[in-house]
């Protein structure tokens, strides 16, 4: 497998390394740069669990060759909160207790937050729509949908 | 004094930080010093001998530490019957069971290695209708059935493909079709579906030389796995050592133990090195754990006047090749068949049958989503053909308190109101108004359906907990109810600030479980973890108060009697100078001249399962629930009579859950459950080819609800009649969110076109086609 160099940065830090070319973002964050905020559940774009953001658009980061981030800005679940500060997203999701397992809370919250910024004033089917490549078992998605347009409200 | 009030309020989750920053460790996330990796390759047979399995081009690729076949490891797990194989020994009995593993330095060696490896097979002649399973003749499963090891209360029938065979007998059930004034039978059936945690099956394991066996697991119990793997491997359970970090959802999936030997066996082989396998998605369908399938067959007698005199009850579980769980669902649907309705002559037969397809586990429900298909069509049915409004006729039979169950159980009279349910949910539901029937083309209608369910689960179950005092005043609470999404450990939190009358903020509940260091809880599942483990934490809580007002009444000079505990002190109300802070007592009681009594503060509780029984082998009598939960749910849906496309457009749900502790993670169970029996009601199921491959084992194919996909509106109405031994008079409410949802949609689809369907899922294909069928029938 041929190897290459790839210059990128993730949640605002830089990054130089060398991947093999068949080595997916996914497996960049999670196993090299040990950040395992963002999940692997199908690894073929079924679940969005592995959701990231690069250049600020949502990607479902088992889809993403590794060397595709060469020269790219990404973000993650990590990278969100400022010290003990979270986003108002975030909040939300707390009190409208969107959260249970967690598994797939990163993925939800991240894809949530690239909406909030595209579209301040989401409608409820406009955040279906952002969120719908997004699975979760436990909770239903209401509470989900509801922190989400609850964050909206609050950024007025 | 300040009064601390947590109970019925909405307190935020205690893990939500950790899991809304993406610090929220899961099994997968972790990684050890010198951890393998594992693959696995599965048969692609549904029932074949293994004759040959030739490993050695596999061994020689650089990075794989350890191949396994099922000859080196001769073990037989489970939890009520002990069948099933870790990798596949003398036979393969479904595809996608797992015959070797290999364990290498990176996955993807592993993966390499296992294309290498090459296995010859014999074929044999596989079983996989369930209806014809059990019959004379049928291919068997398993030959050595009447070897195998079982829990008392199962009973297998050797030389056959009954793995149980659960048997009720209430009243005279012949007398009582003599009685009847109308007899209906029909016939129900639900295919195999799957749990889809979103987090797959992983374990990590490690096999030290001095026989200490560790193990990292995405398991619901702990201390379930540690004991089955003792009981499976004969290992001294003290050398065991099971850690649960937070769990990516579990819906039964992950109860019991799973993939835990295999990996801890694969340890051994390498000499203690740590070895993680991560079930990948598809392996999730075909490998792991499903829900089991389902055929019914219901006759009912009954009065004109509406009261049901008699119920024959057949139900046939497709437990797929190990019925290691599955026998006990088989059990737990049986003595409760008739749904939450008095029968006075009650006749079932529960079936837990081998076949060749995937094998089945528990599921949110435990069995009763399946048969309460069976049962609330039927009741609508029933209803129907009597001319009675089916609301009336549910009342009408409702088991109500003082009325006898069909094991024999007199309902107590703080045993909780289906009535009620069922009269709020009919209320909310627009039940008896006449709505839009016809909006832009598309067709509304609306159905209601009633459910119960008590914990399965042995008769002497116990939970445990301990709760220390800290040097600081704060509290931590350890208990060994694992942390998979449903919120306990906070509802707990709740429960000890409220009980020591402290704030919450100084409460912890340890949320990742260790066996080595956590109290004894037999399982997280059931249902069970709020009520059990309530008990457990109040009682810890108590005898913690004891300690602390032992040590002070010494301290001060005064009786014990005397003592509060309460806002992080401990002292005689209305005296000042009687008091001292929690935290002065933490560690020891200090008298002012130096001298220490007593000592560290630490509350030790545990609660066991009161009352319960086995029941008799012949007819099903005794006491199997701790307590039941009743509920209704109503739906109203929009079906298209060109696609035959169905929209749940709203859902309605009622429960008597004694006391909401937390309103906020009672809804998101509510919520999570009435989705996930959407996704049941109209698009999940397996579909496999005729040898037994499944067909749809991904998301592509096989697809859950998404957001789009839920109802507009959803109505929880929570009904609060206490239980009398319950903390705070809760009962659980996990699993029966996600029961009676399935058909409450197909009577509201018989309300909208006028069909009636017996089968789920209700696919716009099915729908369609029963559309078509009646047109040709009122045509001809």
């Amino acid at each position: 497998m041929s190897r290459h160099k790839i210059s990128f940065s993730v949640n605002g830090e830089r990054h130089e390394l060398e991947v093999e070319a068949n080595r997916t973002l996914l497996q960049l964050l999670r196993e090299d740069l040990e950040m395992t905020g963002t999940k692997r559940a199908c690894e073929r774009g079924d679940c969005g669990l592995c959701t990231v953001l690069m250049d600020g658009e949502p990607v479902k980061s088992c889809l993403v060759l590794a060397v595709e981030v060469d020269g790219r800005e990404v973000t993650t679940i990590e990278g969100l909160a400022k010290g003990e500060k979270l986003t108002r997203l975030q909040r939300a999701f707390i009190e409208h207790g969107a959260v249970q397992c967690g598994f797939c809370t990163p993925a939800f919250i991240v894809a949530g937050e690239a909406l909030l910024k595209r579209n301040p004033h989401p409608s409820e089917d406009e955040v279906k729509e952002a969120v719908g490549g997004i699975l979760c078992r436990c909770t239903g998605y209401r509470q989900i949908i509801d922190a989400i347009l609850d964050a909206a409200k609050g950024r007025e | 004094m300040k009064k601390y009030s947590y109970i019925g309020e909405r307190v935020p989750r205690i893990d939500a930080i950790e899991k809304v920053t993406g610090a929220a460790q899961y099994a997968a996330d972790l990684r050890l010093p010198g951890m393998l990796h594992v693959k696995l390759l599965k048969s692609p047979h549904a029932h074949a001998r293994i004759v040959r399995i030739d490993t050695s081009e596999a061994e020689k690729l650089p990075g794989v530490r350890a191949i396994l076949t099922g000859k080196e490891v001769p073990y037989k797990f489970g939890i009520y019957m002990q069948d099933k194989e870790v990798l596949a020994q003398e036979k393969v009995h479904h595809v996608g069971e797992p015959v070797v593993a290999v364990a290498a330095d990176t996955e993807e060696i592993a993966e390499r290695a296992v294309e290498l490896i090459k296995v010859e097979y014999g074929e044999l002649p596989p079983i996989f209708d369930v209806r014809e399973a059990w019959k004379e003749g049928a291919p068997l499963v398993h030959e050595r059935l009447h070897e195998y090891k079982h829990a008392p209360f199962i009973f297998p029938k050797p030389h056959t493909n009954i793995a149980n065979h659960f048997k009720l007998r209430k009243g005279d059930v012949e007398r009582g079709f003599k009685e009847a004034d109308v007899i209906l039978e029909n016939e129900f059936y639900q295919p195999q579906v799957q749990n889809v945690q979103m987090e797959t099956h992983t374990s990590i394991g490690q096999w030290l030389p001095n026989g200490q066996i560790n193990i990292w697991t995405s398991a619901q119990s702990p201390f379930a796995v540690r004991h089955l793997l003792s009981a499976g491997l004969g290992v001294p359970i003290h050398k065991i050592n099971v850690v649960v970090p937070y769990v990516g959802g579990g819906f039964g999936g992950k109860a019991g133990l799973h993939w835990e030997p295999l990996v801890v066996l694969l340890s051994k082989k390498v000499g203690g090195r740590p070895v993680k396998l991560v079930m990948t998605r598809e392996e999730q369908f075909n490998t792991t754990a499903v829900r089991q399938g389902f055929y019914a067959r219901i006759k009912t007698g009954v009065k004109r006047d509406g009261k049901i005199v008699a119920g024959e009850f057949l139900y046939v579980w497709d437990a797929g090749a190990y019925a290691d769980y599955g026998v006990n669902i088989g059990r737990a649907a049986g003595y409760s068949c008739t749904g939450p309705y008095e029968i006075p002559n009650v006749k079932c037969d529960s079936l837990t049958i081998y076949t060749n397809h995937p094998y089945g586990t528990a599921y949110r429900g435990f069995g009763h989503a399946e048969f309460h298909f069976a049962v609330e069509r039927q009741m609508d049915l029933v209803a129907r053909a009597i001319g009675m409004d089916p609301v009336e006729f549910r009342l009408k039979n409702a088991a109500l308190p003082g009325r006898i169950t069909a094991t024999g159980e007199k309902l107590r009279e703080d045993a909780g109101r289906v009535d009620e349910c069922i009269n709020a949910v009919a209320e909310a539901i627009g039940w008896g108004k006449k709505g839009p029937k016809q909006v832009g083309g598309k067709l509304r209608g609306i159905g209601i359906a009633a459910l119960w369910k008590a914990p399965a689960m042995p008769s002497f179950t116990s939970s445990s907990a301990i709760l220390k005092l800290n040097e600081d005043g704060s509290v931590t609470l350890s208990i060994s109810s694992t942390e998979i999404g449903q919120g306990t450990p906070t509802a707990l939190a709740q429960m000890v600030a409220e009980e020591l009358q402290m704030p919450i903020e100084k409460v912890k509940v340890v949320t990742k479980q260790e066996t080595d260091f956590g109290p004894y809880s037999w399982q997280t599942v059931a249902s069970r973890g709020l009520f059990m483990e309530g008990n457990a934490t109040l009682n810890a809580a108590r005898k913690l108060k004891e300690q602390v007002k032992g040590m002070a009444a010494q301290l001060l000079g005064v009786p014990e009697e005397e003592l509060v505990v309460a806002d992080e002190k401990v002292f005689v109300p209305g005296r000042p100078d009687k008091g001292l802070p929690l935290a002065k007592l933490a560690t020891a009681g200090i008298f002012p001249d130096g001298r220490g009594i007593g000592g560290p503060v630490l509350g030790y509780g545990y609660y066991t399962a009161e009352g319960l029984t086995n029941l008799d082998p012949e007819t099903g009598q005794g006491l199997p629930a701790l307590m039941w939960t009743f509920g209704a749910q109503g739906a109203e849906v929009e079906v298209d009579p060109e696609t035959g496309d169905v929209k749940v457009i709203k859902v309605v749900s009622a429960f008597d859950i004694g006391k909401a502790i937390n309103p906020s993670l009672l809804e998101g169970q509510i919520y999570g459950g009435i989705v996930q029996g959407i996704g049941s009601a109209l698009m999940e199921e397996f579909i496999f080819n005729g040898r037994g491959v499944l067909l749809n084992n991904n998301l592509t194919d096989y697809k859950i609800c998404r957001a789009q996909d839920i109802p507009d509106e959803l109505v929880f109405i929570p009904i609060e009649n206490p239980q009398r031994n319950a903390p705070h008079g809760v009962r659980g409410i996990g699993e029966h969110p996600r029961i009676s949802i399935e058909p409450a949609i197909a009577n509201a689809i018989y309300d909208a076109i006028g069909v009636d369907l017996f089968e789920i899922p209700m696919t716009r294909e099915k729908v369609w086609r029963a559309l078509q069928k009646g047109r040709k029938n009122a045509a001809t």
